[in-house]
């Protein structure tokens, strides 16, 4: 995974909440099996009206997303990140995020920020004032800079470590090999095997 | 061991610890039961492969074809290619891992949700985990039963453990009898409305109360399979007489001292007195009415007694905002009365309400009576078992007779994925957990409903509730 630390890119507005991963990416678009090329899914059915933001021509190349609250709810789906990131987006901005959502940015090397409502208000108009304007996110720092304005996001701690250091989730977990067979060991003899198959 | 008292997903977790995080990083917890299926593991399978990583554990892994498969015409190979592509990256890749799968045509095939408890995989005291968010059903049986994402899919693939933030604990107590017509599906659709779409974001919840205790494990998986609804991470009923009873004898249900051995550690898997949650919630069981949903997402419900609301009524202006926007997408107007809603497709299906209990349900009501002429009706069972159990019961022959569409076990019409779906601006009454925008089809408008409602409401073609069908 590559090393996150600062980068500049053009915000871009999606003023709504309750976006959920379906509105992302609908699930028509999740039947390829690579990991990559979703980028034509990402809010496909709103990209077929004109006026939406993604469509207009300063915000066609937009790194970055600042948008209302609840963002990434519904499924699971993964392919709602992948989407965002192949489209070249690499930080979304929202007040509240959806827990799965949220744990599977950390993991794709996408910053998904916490920013306050009335910060989020504040970009909006800033950047309706300025539509193309590009941001200066910082990662270590956790601030979004727009000229002379600073709003600072959360992040946990330990998601900003793996973003900043650019770490894959399993070898982490690797390190920990001795503890998890020692676990294994322990296991209670009732619980579950599905090989060999029963009931077939 | 200290003698805190601890809720039953803290038992959960301290059970399954391997390595307590520190400094911020999640705890490590041990998985033990993993079910996949073909929509989020090609990936995780591709990641395994570049790294030239195995799997850790697959005698504790299953997979089922579920979400693309058609439900018609199953003998022939399936028609969408991207569909067909998927189905058979799963086959070929649980090939070369040596994972057991039931493939389309399989008497185990079915919804994965279905398939695990069916099997007797799916036990009390146990972590699952599926790519999948209504994974929640599984904690029906006293499991913490999580939806994870394909990069999760694969760690666990890799490691059979998890790295997971602790969450809170939230009590939704459900205290009375439920009238005749109100079923567990009214439960958590009143529950979802109010709490909101994320009033449980960040929890696991606890459903408990007596009314509670009194479901089946069928009506237990319907509530806890929508937790996620309510934006929770995971939905937990302790286990009792009621779990026992419905795993002995399954397939993988442990024997002879294994069972014994089961039943004492489970019964430790309750709350214990004095334990406390971060959040209760109460809902009176004994004035619940059916419940439906107006809107595009499963929070916006009210009573089927009850009219669609005006969005002015809504004092936050953001919600005021996504009613009105509701409204449009649905179609209504505000103050018609749900009961005069007139639906094209009464869906009965999905992982939320097609097991067997749901089946006789609906049936026992349109026994001997006419389908509405405007209604169109689709019976898809959760599971191959659970379509043979039907015939054996001759339920399907009551849906038959009645004019519905009798089909093959999968996800079908709960999400627009596979052949089954709804047409732009057509409308379901409908038995599945998400109302969505498009989730049933381009256009296609959803109201979510009970397996007794969807039944009532194929009589009348109106939303409609049993007691209607008396008047
Ligand atoms: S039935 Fe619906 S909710 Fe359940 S697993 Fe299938 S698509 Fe998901």
């Amino acid at each position: 995974m590559e090393k996150i630390s600062n980068f500049t890119g053009i915000a871009a507005p999606l003023k709504l909440s309750n976006v959920d991963t379906d509105q992302i990416i609908p699930a028509v678009f999740l039947k390829r099996i690579t990991k990559t090329g979703f980028e034509d899914g990402l809010f496909a059915n709103w990209r077929q009206k004109e006026d939406f933001v993604l469509n207009q021509e300063p915000y066609q190349n937009a790194s970055v997303l600042i948008t209302g609250s609840d963002f990434g709810t519904g499924s699971s789906r993964e392919h709602a990140v992948w989407a965002l990131k192949d489209y070249g987006f690499k930080a979304v901005f929202s007040s509240k995020f959806a827990d799965i959502f949220l744990g599977n940015s950390g993991k794709q090397g996408l910053i998904a920020g916490v920013i306050s409502e009335a910060d989020t208000e504040k970009l909006w108009k800033l950047i309706d004032e300025n539509p193309g304007v590009e941001v200066e996110v910082d990662l270590p720092s956790q601030e979004i800079r727009l000229g002379a304005e600073v709003v600072s996001f959360d992040i946990d701690e330990y998601t900003k470590w793996r973003l900043t250091e650019g770490l894959d989730d399993i070898g982490i977990t690797l390190q920990n090999e001795a503890a998890i067979a020692a676990y294994e060991a322990k296991r209670e003899s009732w619980k579950p095997k599905t090989l060999p198959a029963k009931g077939v | 061991m200290s003698n805190k008292p601890l809720t039953l997903a803290e038992k959960l977790w301290r059970d399954h610890l391997v390595v307590k995080g520190e400094n911020g990083a999640p705890d490590l917890l041990y998985i033990d039961l993993h079910l996949i299926h073909e929509v989020t593991s090609p990936q995780a399978f591709d990641g395994l492969r570049l790294a030239g990583r195995g799997i850790r554990r697959k005698d504790l892994t299953i997979a089922t074809e579920d979400h693309n498969t058609p439900t018609a015409d199953i003998h022939l190979p399936i028609a969408d290619a991207t569909s067909r592509a998927q189905v058979q990256a799963l086959r070929d890749n649980t090939a070369e891992y040596g994972v057991r799968i039931h493939s389309l045509g399989d008497k185990n095939q079915g919804i994965v949700h279905v398939v695990g408890p069916q099997l007797g995989l799916t036990m009390p005291g146990l972590t699952v985990v599926c790519g999948d968010s209504h994974t929640s059903t599984h904690g029906a049986f006293g499991a913490l039963a999580m939806g994870i994402g394909t990069s999760e899919v694969e760690h666990v693939l890799a490691t059979q453990t998890l790295p997971l933030q602790p969450f809170k604990t939230m009590a939704i107590n459900v205290e009375g009898t439920l009238r005749p017509g109100v079923s567990a599906k009214d439960i958590i659709l009143a529950v979802i409305a109010k709490i909101s779409t994320g009033g449980g974001q960040g929890y696991v919840l606890e459903y408990r109360g007596s009314a509670i205790r009194a479901l089946s494990m069928e009506g237990r998986m319907t509530i806890c399979n929508m937790s996620i609804e309510a934006g929770a991470r995971a939905g937990l009923i302790a286990p009792d007489q009621t779990t026992f009873d419905y795993l002995k004898g399954r397939p993988h249900a442990p024997e002879g001292a294994d069972w014994d051995q089961a039943l004492a550690d489970w019964s430790d898997l309750v709350t214990d007195d004095g334990a406390v949650f971060d959040k209760e919630v109460f809902i009176d069981a004994d004035t619940l009415d059916p419940f439906v949903t107006w809107g595009t997402n499963p929070g916006q419900g009210v009573s089927l007694m009850d009219s669609v609301p005006d969005p002015e009524s809504f004092s936050d202006p953001s919600q005021r905002a996504a009613a009105q926007k509701a409204l449009d997408y649905m179609d209504l107007k505000a103050g018609t009365k749900m009961k005069d809603i007139q639906v094209d497709t009464v869906f009965l299906g999905s992982c939320t309400n097609a097991r067997i209990e749901d089946l006789r349900a609906a049936a026992e009501i349109i026994e001997g009576k006419t389908k509405a002429p405007n209604i169109r009706m689709m019976v898809v069972p959760g599971s191959a078992r659970v379509r043979l159990q039907a015939e054996a019961e001759g339920l399907d022959k009551i849906f038959k007779d009645f004019g519905a569409d009798w089909r093959f076990a999968g996800c079908s019409m709960c999400l627009g994925m596979n052949p089954d779906q709804l047409a732009p601006g057509e409308r379901a009454a409908s038995t599945s957990n998400r109302n969505f925008e498009g989730r049933q089809g381009k256009g296609a408008r959803t109201h979510l409903v009970s397996p007794m409602v969807a039944a009532a409401t194929a009589i009348r073609g109106t939303l409609s509730a049993p007691a209607d069908l008396e008047q």
